[in-house]
């Protein structure tokens, strides 16, 4: 049976699970508690869930199994002793709020991965209480809120962010209270200054940057950009979404950035998992260390604590972080090592660079500089087919796509981060198949207009799906 | 080329009106529905609400994107389209047929702050 | 040479030719020379992988694991064997966000199933691909009732969990929004303090269910109260309890929140866990995160796609409604394989079992003498109870014999959790102990 919902595959009567027997006496459940319905779950047997789940798997790709040249998610190898090392009983058996004296071990490894971060970054120190990226945003902006109002400015309400940031940015700040005021970019996508300096004024609380910028380039002034705004008193946030690119070569705090957040599952080769779970450690400037949110891990007379800073922004999760997720980068850390930390940047960036001096004879190269990362195509030269018509013609060779239509700086955006992992011989491949896709655009466009052809599914139907939504099981029976 | 009707005021956001002494009906242009492309859903403010110029009366979504409707003109609403509120992709079809929202004028001078027919033309190429 | 990095000199080599640069450095030429001079950090040197597993192993034994009677929002339930199994795969684990559905029909799908056993449970018309955790849906929650009622203030049960009631005053003080709490004993809600609140600033009412001390309030008035005052009424629910009781849509509620990692998640010190969110037609788009629908492709083969994404922040930029760029994806499958293995009979079995090893374990702890009843209310899973001894001392005691015995909530109080993994023998050991200390 395949292309079925679990629930199709339901036979009354037939279980999965096994539970112990008892002699703890049956209670009834007070009649207005109830459950009105019966439960409308599958009744399959355990057979039946592993080859439905193996099934669905089948219809997935994986970076274990090809290259995945999207922009700005750093999708590296997930190392396997990161997850042999997180299924450990003395990790995952550890209820949250057990004593701490019982869970020093846990504590230490929090401990030992703030001093590496704060380290790599040169900030203070970090919090790991931010369980995804997104969320380390909100966390950084409520960091800024709250430092002018401890310093009894008021007026500070917007918060800069270039017209180039990923979306989450704007949504962070509107979520945090901010006014959003966009910047314009110059032709690099980098901050313009003039139009910088046309926008600052005692209403601005911050500026919300990522270098390399989303374009895969390197802000140059960003010197400059950082001493005007703390001129002008506000702060400086780093969006560590391409933080892969600079790691062990240049710190936010360098380039004079006050709060930041990471992205574990990027950077630090935790898997995606489909869409999460990740991490978002937020780290920050000394003086802004007591912010962080509560609890914060301290080492005091010789044993690891859980303090509650009363100057903190507060409390921002269910318990504090995703620790599994935060185990898996330090295995990451450890193996990398000082030794080899970096060599993640500089041969990403060459990875990058190769993929753009191979490609730009087929695709438009807006930018001609050395990029760092990630490289930014617009398009075919041909202009003989959308950036849409070549992604779906990849599927068809068997690769991800990249990052298409973002940044929105031009129309047909294709973002492409070879992160350091992929080998020359995976790159030449992967630079074989643009270019037979970019003379197959020429020769047979139709061949891209209806791609793909060898996928499980072929071009959805998304606007029926979002006008007549079919969101769960019911809806599917109410048909 | 986007269709522009005659007869009609237009905003720098791509929404129409219609003025018919102190009532204006108000719609979206041919070139905001090519722009959102596939409409799924409408949403507008309630019967009695009252609006400035160009604040948000309602928002309309597409696969891709989602848009603010502005009101071109300050006033007070008296009736919505529930047909295309129902179905929101017959504005697909026709942007200048299907108004979205009717309203009572409050200030006829903010006419001035809108777009003719022409203007819209040449602001919209 | 390193293992993660395949490229050799010569790989090297060629590919700057190519690139037209002598070295690795010349790539980084327009980086000012002042912004890269820290070239040393503190990180420990690198570790094989076999002293990597040392070095781990030997912080993981610096922990010490015990059989739990300390709920209060984290649970050790059980984890069947193919779900890690099953979340191993690699398609499933390194795989990125489904954007490119037509490679993703994998994720999708089992998205689809978890928003349809979610929105089951809960008695709700539909159900997002989950959220980060239980606390941080509950302030999308708030949110979402705010956004919809264009009002500015919620009302929370003092009996929620605390850290649900910090996280939603942390998320409302940053947004301009207020929170008000509603008094609330063990024996719940206080109705007149509820009716003292109402007013038309009121976005909605939140409330636990079970609350978190374990207790089934009373909710009937509830519905009718926040609909006459155009309020919505939230449920923060443990799903795994959901399969015994009465739906929160039942009770008329609008929006319904929680944390499902009683569903087959370990306790995983604190992380990741998984949230939930689910609602009505009537509020679907307003709810946050990716939702998963159905469709058809080309060939009109049944298809999984994210869908109303418009709202997302992706596209809506600054005018969402949440920032929420992930879900906890893995997460999610971990549940739906959990739920679709125990399926319909073992959800109602593990709900039993939790539900008759509390009060199994209350009335064990009541014989001793030393512990005494504070509510009236039913409850499930988690219950409270006065002790006239030294708290602090028996929690200690109840350490050296290997348990965990709940939280103290006060010196006098404490919150007990006896759900489906504990085994007659070890309540009654931890019994046995209480008896050992007073003879």
């Amino acid at each position: 049976m395949v292309d079925v919902l679990i629930f199709e595959r339901s036979v009354e009567g037939r279980v999965g699970y096994s539970i112990p027997s008892t002699t703890v006496p049956s209670q009834d459940v007070p009649f207005e508690f109830r459950r009105e319905t019966p439960l409308k779950f599958p009744e399959v047997s355990e057979l039946d869930v592993v080859r439905h789940y193996t099934i669905l798997s089948q219809k997935n790709y994986g970076v274990d199994q090809g290259f995945y040249p999207l922009g700005s998610c750093t999708m590296k190898y997930n190392p396997k002793i990161n997850e042999d090392m997180a299924k450990l009983d003395g990790f995952t058996q550890l209820h949250p709020l057990q004593d701490v004296a019982t869970v020093q071990g846990a504590l230490q490894l929090y401990d030992d991965m703030n001093k590496a971060l704060s380290s790599l970054t040169g900030l203070a120190a970090f919090t790991f209480n931010g369980i995804a990226g997104a969320h380390g945003e909100l966390i950084g902006l409520m960091i800024m809120k709250e430092y002018h109002l401890k310093r009894n400015d008021l007026r500070r309400t917007k918060v800069i962010v270039p017209i180039s940031a990923h979306g989450t940015n704007p949504a962070s700040s509107s979520l945090c209270g901010f006014e959003v005021v966009q910047v314009a970019t110059n032709e690099h996508g980098c901050v313009d200054l003039d139009a910088l300096k046309k926008v600052l004024n005692e209403e601005v609380a911050g500026i919300m940057l990522t270098n390399p910028n989303t374009l895969g380039l390197f802000e140059r002034d960003i010197c400059e950009i950082s001493a005007m705004m703390h001129q002008n008193g506000s702060l400086m946030y780093y969006d560590g979404a391409n933080l892969n690119a600079l790691l062990g070569h240049v710190r936010p705090s360098d380039m004079g950035f006050d709060i930041m957040h990471i992205n574990l599952h990027k950077t630090f080769s935790t898997p995606h998992g489909g869409g999460g779970p990740g991490s978002g450690p937020v780290g920050v400037r000394a003086d802004l260390v007591d912010l962080l949110p509560n609890p914060q891990v301290r080492k005091i007379d010789n044993q690891y604590e859980w303090v509650n800073n009363p100057q903190s922004i507060g409390f921002v999760s269910g318990f504090h972080g995703n620790f599994l997720v935060v185990l898996r980068a330090y295995a990451y850390l450890l193996s990398l090592g000082k030794e080899n930390i970096r060599q993640v940047s500089l041969l990403s960036v060459l990875n990058a660079n190769y993929v753009k001096e191979s490609l730009k004879t087929w695709y438009k190269l807006p930018i001609q500089d050395v990029c760092m990362h990630e490289v930014v195509f617009d398009g075919l030269i041909s202009e003989k087919a959308t950036t849409l018509e070549v992604a779906k013609r990849l599927l068809d060779y068997g690769y991800h796509p990249p990052t298409i239509y973002f940044p929105l700086l031009f129309h047909q955006s294709l973002m492409i981060e070879p992160t350091e992992v992929e080998s020359k011989e995976t790159l030449d491949a992967f630079i074989e198949v643009m270019k037979t896709i970019a003379l197959e655009a020429i020769s047979d466009p139709q061949l891209l207009k209806d791609a793909p052809h060898h996928t499980p599914v072929r071009r959805i139907d998304e606007v029926s799906a979002a006008r007549n939504p079919i969101l769960t099981m019911k809806d599917v029976l109410h048909e | 080329m986007s269709k522009v009707l005659n007869g009609l005021h237009y905003t720098k956001s791509h929404e129409w009106v219609k003025i018919e002494g102190n009532e204006a009906v108000i719609g979206i242009s041919d070139y905001a529905q090519h722009s959102l492309g596939n409409i799924v859903y409408l949403e507008t403010k309630e019967v009695g609400e009252d609006l400035t110029q160009f604040d948000e009366l309602g928002t309309i979504e597409s696969v891709k994107a989602a848009s603010d409707i502005l009101s071109p003109l300050s006033g007070s609403i008296i009736a919505l389209n529930d047909e295309v509120i129902d179905r929101p992709e017959l504005i697909n079809d026709d942007p200048y047929g299907c108004w979205l929202v009717k309203m009572i004028i409050k200030d006829s001078n903010e006419i001035n702050n809108l777009l003719t027919a022409e203007q819209y033309q040449l602001e919209s190429k | 040479m390193f293992k993660y990095f395949p490229h050799t000199p010569e790989d090297i080599q060629s590919m700057l030719d190519t690139i037209g640069v002598s070295s690795l450095d010349d790539l980084f030429a327009g980086i000012d020379l002042d912004l890269r001079k820290v070239k040393e950090f503190d990180l420990p040197s690198a570790q094989s992988e076999y002293e990597v597993r040392q070095t781990i192993k030997n912080l993981a034994n610096h922990n010490q694991t015990f059989v739990s009677f300390l709920g209060a929002g984290s649970y050790d339930p059980f984890t069947p064997s193919v779900v890690p199994a099953l979340t191993s795969r690699q398609e499933f684990l390194t795989s990125y966000t489904p954007y490119q559905a037509e490679i993703s029909q994998g994720t999708l799908q089992y998205i689809f199933e978890f928003q349809s056993m979610m929105a089951e449970l809960t008695g709700m018309d539909v159900a997002n691909a989950s959220m980060y955790d239980g606390a941080t849906a509950a302030a999308e929650a708030m949110f979402m009732a705010c956004a919809h009622t264009k009002r500015s203030k919620i009302l929370l049960s003092e009996s929620l969990h605390p850290r649900t009631i910090e996280v939603i005053k942390t998320y409302a003080k940053y947004r301009g929004l207020i929170v008000q709490m509603i008094k609330s004993t063990y024996q719940g809600l206080d109705m007149a303090s509820l009716k003292a609140a109402m007013n038309q600033d009121v976005a909605g009412l939140m409330v636990g269910y079970p609350n978190y001390f374990g207790y089934l309030e009373s909710y009937e008035s509830l519905s009718s109260m926040l609909l006459d005052n155009k309020s919505l009424l939230i449920f923060q629910s443990d799903p795994s309890s959901l399969a015994l009781f009465k739906t929160p849509r039942a009770w008329g509620a609008d929006i319904v929140c929680g944390e499902a990692q009683s569903l087959g998640i370990a306790p995983s010190f604190g992380g990741p866990y998984l949230g939930y969110l689910a609602t009505t037609k009537a509020l679907m788009r307003k709810m946050p995160g990716r939702i998963c629908g159905m469709s058809k492709d080309i060939d009109g083969k049944r298809a999984f796609v994210l869908t109303l994404q418009a709202r997302e922040q992706h596209i809506r930029r600054e005018k969402a409604n949440s920032n929420i760029c992930s879900n906890q994806s893995l997460m999610a499958l971990s549940a739906v394989i959990y739920m679709s293995i125990m399926g319909k009979k073992g959800m109602e079995a593990v709900a039993k079992r939790a539900y008759d090893n509390a009060h199994y374990l209350e009335k064990a702890l009541i014989a001793t003498g030393r512990f005494y009843l504070v509510s009236s209310l039913p409850h499930h899973k988690e219950f409270v109870l006065r002790y006239d001894g030294d708290l602090s001392l028996l929690q200690s005691k109840w350490q050296a014999h290997g348990f965990l015995g709940g939280l103290n909530l006060d010196q006098h109080h404490c919150l007990f959790c006896a759900h489906e993994t504990r085994s007659k023998d070890e309540m009654d050991r931890l019994v046995k102990v209480v008896g050992d200390i007073h003879g």
